[in-house]
């Protein structure tokens, strides 16, 4: 790689640095598109990640947990708010960012393509997706671009309670019934393995990863941070008295390390082609849900302009 | 299906005073039709942890700002005049309150 196409000197030396750019700066055309590619697609999944959840609000089984579950899909509608806001500081509308997802034309994260079968899935995502989204996210509040890097120190302090009721669930439950345990114990071994994907590709086979590391996009690389993940949550693993799905599943002694049996990446790769359970219902529901609050929008607008033509009209 | 709406809400910047005695602070930017829906929009966007007591919404084509590119040049002015600052100045040994 070249660093003639990575940018003017100025520009690279500002990043050499470690300092922000910010909106009106200048910057090189390819660092433009690939923040608002990553922050998008970053929006879009905080969106499309209300739905595995919204399935369970009017099954909660108490209303502790109905008040949480609710509070925690409302945290993710804003994350997807300050995400979409970041975005259009790049100079995208944001109508042009939904039509975008609307379309396939832009991505989402492949881990809401999997669905919420039990209640015990409701303690899975929060434990090990939200586990992983904030080891994903933490760097991020380092990120070169000013505007990305702020939404993003707002998100990772909202996570934390995320990840927390998580375990708390699937905690209670493995310490229920036989039949709870089994209930948690199988949302783990469904979500264990997608919870790992959600890091990317291999590092030998991450196209963009150097160029986002050059610009201070990324901080780490997919595998260092999938690595940090497996460290963190082995230990959880057992305090909760849970298996992880992996017979070769060892700690490494010269390294410190956990290391996992190697990962079927061909199932991410059918998930990313649109191909995993619930694609194509997850894009039905956030078309449907646009097109049916059309007339909230227009109403909203048509009753600001009556109060304006109001106000002229007094003035 | 319609891709877009007829006409985007505008965009409105938001600032918000985290407690009495400070001043309100940049928090980010949110789409409302008018003032109102804007204030009660940033209340659920912003402030859902009790993050302030006061909130102000301006329509964001209402900022003017400076610009980067002339940074240098527009804040020149205050690069060379160190004796502004106090200690630009020297002050006996022993010498207190000062």
């Amino acid at each position: 790689m070249n660093d003639n196409d990575l940018g003017d000197p100025d520009f690279l030396a500002l990043i050499d640095a470690d300092g922000r750019v910010e909106p009106r700066d200048a910057m090189p055309d390819a660092y433009r598109a690939s923040l608002v590619r990553q922050i998008a697609q970053h929006a879009h999944s905080e969106i499309i990640g209300m739905q595995p959840e919204g399935n369970w609000i009017g099954r909660a089984p108490s209303l502790r947990r109905k008040q949480v579950l609710m509070a925690k899909v409302q945290d993710e509608a804003g994350h997807g708010l300050y995400l979409y806001a970041a975005a259009e500081t790049l100079g995208v509308d944001r109508s042009e960012l939904l039509d975008k997802l609307h379309t396939g034309r832009h991505k989402y994260s492949s881990i809401f393509n999997y669905p919420t079968l039990t209640w015990a899935d409701m303690g899975a995502i929060g434990w090990l997706v939200d586990g992983a989204a904030i080891v994903n996210q933490v760097p991020i509040t380092r990120c070169s671009y000013g505007p990305y890097a702020r939404a993003m120190v707002r998100i990772c302090k909202e996570e934390s309670f995320h990840q927390r009721q998580g375990f708390e669930i699937l905690h209670t439950l493995s310490r229920g019934t036989p039949a709870q345990h089994a209930m948690a114990q199988d949302a783990v071994d469904r979500w264990w393995w997608p919870s790992l994907m959600m890091f990317g590709p291999p590092d030998v086979a991450s196209p963009n990863s150097a160029r986002s590391m050059r610009w201070g996009i990324k901080r780490f690389s997919n595998d260092e941070l999938r690595q940090r993940f497996v460290d963190m949550t082995v230990p959880q693993s057992q305090a909760l008295g849970l298996t992880l799905p992996d017979p070769e599943l060892a700690y490494n002694a010269d390294s410190g390390h956990w290391r996992t049996g190697p990962m079927d990446f061909t199932e991410l790769y059918e998930v990313v082609q649109g191909n995993g359970p619930c694609n194509a219902a997850r894009m039905a529901h956030r078309v449907g849900a646009h097109q049916r609050g059309a007339w909230v929008r227009e109403a909203a607008a048509a009753y600001a302009d009556k109060h304006r033509a109001g106000d002229r009209e007094a003035a | 299906m319609t891709a877009t709406p007829s006409r985007e809400w505008p965009l409105w910047e938001v600032f918000v005073r985290a407690r009495r005695g400070l001043s309100h602070g940049h928090v980010g930017s949110l789409h409302a039709p008018d003032a109102a829906m804007a204030l009660r929009n940033a209340r659920d966007l912003y402030t859902r942890r009790q993050e302030g007591v006061s909130i102000w919404v301006v329509p964001a084509d209402a900022i003017s700002a400076t610009s980067p590119d002339e940074k240098d040049a527009f804040f020149d002015p205050a690069a060379d005049k160190t004796y502004r600052h106090p200690t630009f100045y020297s002050v006996p040994e022993g010498v207190e309150h000062l």
